[in-house]
């Protein structure tokens, strides 16, 4: 009996692990759809602000409740987690408590787990709420419609659930080590402590042994199944994010939010048209003869690069750049948490064609108008509001300025006030029609 | 008519082979626009009066490119920068201060790696050290005790994390700061950047320098601060637009402080 169960759990073990491998797998593959990017530089401040941001949480302080509870859901879950390495060891050798040697030390951790379960499952309470109850501007946005909506209460019900599990395990093993029953009690006496599951026992209260193992065992197994489960949702979740919030802070910009890059393909292209040695009509080089003209922006997720990408999957939903965005709360179409969903979204549509293909198909759509309209294209103040209220370091506006570089350079589709600015520019050096000549006028004149 | 303003190009420099201390990068907005041109001329007074030694380039300046990068002309933008760096090389300029944070932030981040290398400040960065340096005098007189509040030009302060300059100016004017519900690195955009300033807002339910304005009204000045000639367009339409421009004003940090000192 006993070895049927340890096979089960090996079973299972290795089916979670199996699954999420290539879960895994398919996510590098994907982000590597990007173009590479080379951010190996500066690494001592990029595990700086790593360690600041991503395991400190300092950006999620900025909101004191939201940020406060999330602090404490974060903790609580991870230090619990320790446990679920007592878990694999007692369901693979079929021993029970096997740590419980540590005596007084082990006391104090499943002490403190369990009131950890009880804040966590309080702060997972009080997020449902904020979510379904109160009018929270940034939770009720057009683009959080059925699926993200489901997926963020999805997996407030799953910690609620696992939470529970543990803290009944621990009541009903406990009352188990009261009663003396076989392989619960130890010689040492009452392991573990139970400052939180104590006050559950009187639900237990007149059971006889069998059926306290049964439940004990019931919990102790879905809990662990729950958690093997867990870890196959994320990588169909927002909820990556407790994964890739820390690759994805690492490899952020550090450079000043205002400025951005200069495309090295243009810049070869005016070197050029600068260089009056340079024959334009030049045959080109042998080997760039057949090579593709470079394409200008993104029109779509392969024209954008591996840290956008990894932004997509790693954005959690929340809305704070959202909340911050002028063109948002002034009614506009734009959303910088929908760049970055309708990103992951085009990626993951792209990989389901690999995934049943073998190799990427063209399929007619793409992230421009199919996903990302121009019209929230347009809205963008460039303003770098969204990036700095995103707790994890996601740029939606390089998203957003990729985007225009195509629709502007490749289809000459700029709105016409901007296209004739843009003239001037190029033919006064100055956005309205003035002549350059008059340029200092300014100085005569009262 | 007022006296007129003595401001040297770097032609006549160098045609008498000096070089001027700095650069002053007056922008397409501090050139053309009316309401701008009159904080070019407020901080042209206050370089005099501080006894600094500048030049501007003239007509030989032509737009920083940025509205155009922004916009997603790289193409443009990067003609633009190649213009205006062969120029600035030629005169081989080494310091730059600019009253737009437009050209502030394109000239001093996005230059560099195009083979343009200069210092490059702010105006109120410049103010500020003229000030920590004695050469300029600024004290409280005719904002004394006014209720003042700053508005961050985004490419200023998110953009380039300075957010204290302006406030250290207008703490010297002894007025009385008073900041917006979301100020500094939360800041709400005046709704110019990214090329807005030149088309018209896509379709929504508000105009963002109205939301801006709201938020500016709420703490109740008597002056608007800002730092940025696009910002002061956007912030003077929105005072207009809710008919309190006889009661708000809406000024450039470097014309408080001219005018405070009566110059
Ligand atoms: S940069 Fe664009 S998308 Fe981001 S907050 Fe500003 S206007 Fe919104
Ligand atoms: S981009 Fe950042 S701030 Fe915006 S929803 Fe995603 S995680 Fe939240």
């Amino acid at each position: 009996m006993q070895i049927i169960s340890q096979i089960l759990f090996l079973l299972a073990l290795v089916a979670g692990i199996w699954f999420f491998t290539r879960n895994v797998k398919r996510l590098i593959r994907n982000i590597k759809l990007g173009k590479e990017i080379d951010r190996s530089d500066r690494s001592g401040e990029r595990w700086a602000k790593m360690s600041r941001i991503a395991l400190g949480q300092s950006k999620m302080v900025k909101r004191p409740i939201a940020g406060i509870l999330h602090v404490i859901v974060y903790v609580g879950f991870i230090i619990i987690n320790i446990e679920v390495l007592e878990i694999i060891i007692d369901g693979l050798f079929g021993t029970h408590r096997i740590l419980s040697f540590m005596g007084g030390f082990y006391n104090f951790l499943i002490g403190s787990f369990e009131i950890l379960a009880l804040l966590v499952l309080i702060g997972v309470i009080i997020f449902w709420t904020r979510r379904n109850i109160s009018n929270i501007y940034r939770f009720l946005s057009r683009e959080l419609k059925g699926w993200p909506k489901n997926d963020a209460n999805y997996i407030l019900y799953f910690e609620m659930v696992l939470m529970l599990l543990f803290l009944v395990m621990n009541a009903t093993d406990y009352q188990l080590q009261l009663n003396g029953a076989a392989h619960y009690s130890q010689e040492a006496g009452i392991v573990g402590a139970f400052p939180v599951s104590q006050f559950l026992l009187p639900i237990f209260d007149g059971m006889s042994n069998a059926t306290l193992i049964i439940i004990e065992r019931a919990a102790w197994w879905l809990h662990i199944l729950g958690i093997l489960i867990f870890l196959n949702y994320l990588y169909y979740s927002k909820h990556l994010h407790i994964l890739l919030a820390f690759p994805n802070v690492y490899y952020s910009k550090l450079q000043p939010k205002g400025e951005m890059d200069n495309l090295e393909a243009v810049t070869k292209e005016v070197k050029l048209m600068m260089d009056p040695d340079a024959d334009p009509f030049a045959a080109p080089a042998e080997e760039d003869a057949d090579a593709e003209p470079e394409k200008f922006g993104a029109s779509d997720v392969m024209d954008l690069n591996r840290v956008q990408l990894l932004n997509a999957y790693t954005c959690t939903e929340c809305g704070r750049c959202t909340s911050e965005c002028p063109a948002n709360l002034t009614g506009k179409k734009l959303s910088p948490r929908k760049i970055m969903m309708d990103t992951r979204d085009r990626v993951e549509e792209i990989g389901e064609i690999i995934n049943k293909n073998g190799k990427f198909e063209d399929d007619g759509k793409q992230l421009l108008d199919d996903y990302i309209l121009r019209e929230e294209l347009w809205a963008c103040t460039t303003c770098n509001a969204c990036v700095e209220a995103c707790p994890i370091g996601i740029d939606p506006l390089s998203i957003i300025l990729d985007m225009r570089r195509y629709l502007v350079m490749e289809q000459s589709a700029a709105p016409n006030e901007l296209g004739i600015s843009m003239t001037n520019i190029e033919n006064n050096g100055a956005p309205w029609p003035y002549n350059q000549q008059d340029r200092l006028n300014w100085v005569n004149e009262n | 008519m007022a006296e007129a303003l003595k401001v040297p190009t770097m032609a006549e420099y160098m045609a008498e082979s000096k070089k001027p201390e700095v650069l002053f990068w007056v922008g397409c907005a501090g050139s053309f626009d009316d309401r701008a041109k009159k904080i070019t001329k407020a901080f042209v007074k206050l370089l005099h009066n501080a006894g600094v030694d500048f030049a501007v380039l003239g007509t030989e300046e032509s737009c920083t490119g940025d509205p155009a990068k922004r916009a997603g002309n790289e193409f443009l933008f990067q003609m633009q920068a190649a213009t205006n760096i062969e120029v600035l090389n030629g005169y081989e300029i080494k310091k730059i201060v600019t009253a737009c944070p437009h050209c502030f932030n394109t000239i001093k981040n996005e230059y560099p790696a195009l083979g343009g290398n200069y210092e490059v400040v702010h105006h109120t960065q410049f103010l500020k050290s003229l000030l920590e340096e004695g050469r300029l005098k600024v004290e409280g007189g005719k904002f004394k005790g006014k209720r003042i509040t700053f508005h961050d030009p985004c490419y200023l302060g998110r953009g380039n994390g300075e957010y204290e300059a302006p406030r250290d100016l207008l703490r010297k004017l002894e007025v009385e700061l008073i900041e917006m519900r979301k100020c500094k690195s939360e800041g709400l955009c005046c709704g110019a950047g990214g090329g807005q300033m030149f088309k018209e807002p896509e379709p929504g339910n508000k105009d963002v320098n109205i939301e801006r304005t709201e938020q500016a009204l709420e703490v109740e000045p008597e002056v608007i601060a800002a730092g940025c000639p696009f910002c002061n367009t956007m912030m003077t339409d929105g005072v207009k637009s809710k008919n309190q421009e006889d009661d708000i004003a809406v000024m450039d940090v470097a014309e408080l402080i001219a005018s405070a000192e009566d110059l």
